[in-house]
């Protein structure tokens, strides 16, 4: 079975959101980046059904020249290829980066295509969607468990609802649906040698339009410290007899 | 112009997205699936005859009502049917928003540690509203209720709920236990969670992690408590050894009061607690359990 996955590269935030001076992004001069985690969890999934059924896994980004490092840490996971839509590393608003998706995927052909659910950052939960009714192919969301059963894709949610439907089709999943693997230091080696193919995709105006960011304000609290160390027991349990759980 | 309100039911995350589009919107409709949820403060319930859930189905639905906005629920249902209509009406969609006035939304990223500022460029514009944003106001005025058997084509039906499967675990969920006491990397091991749960027993709660200790394999996700896991909103919440990243509080965002127990009293985590003790996980819970024993008798 030949699988794409789509990624994105986001930043690690740690405790603080701290903006660009226009307020347009995230100040990422001191911060690591990562792939958004259901999107790594979409890999990790596509990797185990090759590993089972034979295949291959493509994985694509839109995003800067530097989203190439998160391509690699895909194909350490084990993913065979990859493929980047190269931007100047502006924001594309989900319209724009379906459609380029699209493109891609229509040229590929694969038999399955596995998104997130929605991206860390920008949460705008239709990309896939989006790329679905493009294609015209069947869309299942917010998947915990996959797995193949006389030819038909059986993807179930956590609720647990099930749902089957034909291949070709596009998935989302979540976090959770598996755990995955830390890649090993000769799958790091051989990442660096397998293929990383660019592609510059045609910008076009957002239809939501991002205008500012705002950090929203903080509880304002100022912590009681109720001591430290073991001997902050007896406060603690004041505490909670106050609060009614003790 | 009106606005048409999907509605799963006359719960609290429903009756929040009434709420947003009537401050949006002086006529508002609302469209359901099944029955009509007793509701107030509309004009008309559209109930659509389906009877199982398929996303692309209950969005033709809502299409054939040709709305200029469209409103619902940030839950899993609400993102998915709205992507699917905003495709259908070539519509703009934006998820998660906490306010709107015409083309001006603000809506949440990172699981609401940030806010965007955006404009809708569309004719037809769809919001869903980001849980627990809005305050539920109360309405009046019995809304009439029309039936109608949408017209969907081949292709809506392919994708529908095709099985249950039963994934509870008969205890109390994460979700909705009064008290939670999560672990963190400051846990140090697996092990270490045992004196977490022991606590976490003693106060008729559950124990919770961060994500740092799902990645480790500590603990199954469904333990995990953030952006990416579960969504809690206890009276109290008790993080042992997390430093609080956003992954993180966006998870614990509804906490009533948060015990915060850290060796790090700079931690990011502390400008989120009511309540803080200083030092090492391992060595502070147990004591704060024998002490609750002990007055317990």
């Amino acid at each position: 079975m030949d699988v794409l996955v789509c990624v994105k590269r986001v930043p690690l935030t740690g405790g603080k959101m701290v903006l660009t001076a226009d307020e347009r992004a995230i100040e990422t001069r001191h911060l690591g980046f990562t792939v958004s985690p259901h999107e790594e969890c979409g890999v990790e999934e596509a990797v185990r059904i090759v590993e089972a059924q034979g295949g291959s896994v493509t994985v694509v980004t839109l995003g800067p020249p530097e989203a190439e490092e998160q391509l690699r840490e895909m194909l350490a996971l084990g993913a065979d290829r990859a493929i980047l839509l190269e931007t100047d590393g502006s924001e594309w608003d989900a319209e724009a980066t379906a459609a380029a998706l699209t493109e891609v995927v229509e040229g590929e052909a694969p038999d399955l295509v596995i998104f997130g659910n929605e991206s860390a950052d920008s949460g705008g939960y239709q990309v896939g969607i989006r790329v679905a009714h493009a294609l015209g192919r069947p869309v299942v969301t917010g998947l915990k468990a996959l797995a193949f059963e006389d030819g038909m894709l059986r993807g179930q949610q956590e609720t647990g609802d099930v749902y089957r439907v034909p291949l070709p089709a596009v998935v989302s999943v979540k976090e959770g649906i598996n755990l995955p693997r830390y890649p090993s230091v000769p799958a790091k080696l051989r990442a660096r040698k397998k293929p990383v193919e660019r592609r510059t995709p045609a910008p076009r105006a957002p239809r939501l339009e991002m205008v500012r960011l705002v950090v929203p304000e903080g509880r304002g609290k100022q912590a009681e410290v109720l001591g430290e160390g073991p001997s902050a027991a007896p406060a603690v349990v004041e505490v909670f007899k106050s609060l009614g759980v003790a | 112009m009106s606005t048409l309100v999907l509605l799963e039911g006359a719960d609290d995350l429903s009756l929040q997205a009434l709420t947003f589009a009537r401050r949006y919107d002086a006529e508002v409709d609302v469209v359901a699936f099944g029955e009509a949820p007793a509701v107030t403060g509309v004009r008309t319930i559209h109930v659509a005859e389906l009877d199982e859930y398929a996303p692309q189905a209950w969005a033709r639905a809502i299409a054939s009502l040709n709305p200029a906005t469209v409103v619902a629920a940030g839950t899993d249902r609400g993102n998915e049917v709205l992507a699917h209509a905003a495709v259908m009406l070539d519509g703009v969609f934006a998820a998660n928003v906490v306010e709107a006035n015409g083309d001006e939304v603000t809506r949440q990223r990172w699981g609401g540690s940030l806010l965007e500022q955006a404009r809708l460029h569309g004719d037809v514009k769809l919001m869903t509203v980001a849980p627990h944003a809005v305050a539920i106001e109360p309405t009046d005025g019995e809304p009439s209720v029309e039936r109608f058997a949408p017209q969907l084509h081949d292709a809506d039906l392919v994708v529908r709920v095709s099985e249950r499967v039963d994934t509870s675990t008969g205890g109390l969920s994460l979700a909705e236990a009064p008290v939670v006491v999560s672990g963190g990397r400051g846990v140090g091991s697996a092990e270490g969670f045992g004196a977490l749960e022991e606590l976490a027993g003693l106060l008729g709660g559950v124990v919770g992690c961060s994500r740092a200790v799902t990645s480790a394999g500590w603990r199954p996700h469904t333990d995990q408590v953030g952006q990416t896991g579960t969504k809690i909103s206890p009276d109290l919440y008790i993080p042992c050894g997390i430093s609080g990243a956003t992954q993180h509080m966006a998870g614990c965002k509804g906490a009533k009061k948060l015990l915060a127990i850290n060796s790090d009293p700079e931690a990011p985590i502390m400008a989120s607690a009511d309540y803080a003790v200083i030092g090492d996980v391992a060595e502070i819970v147990p004591a704060i359990t024998a002490e609750l024993r002990r007055v317990k008798g």
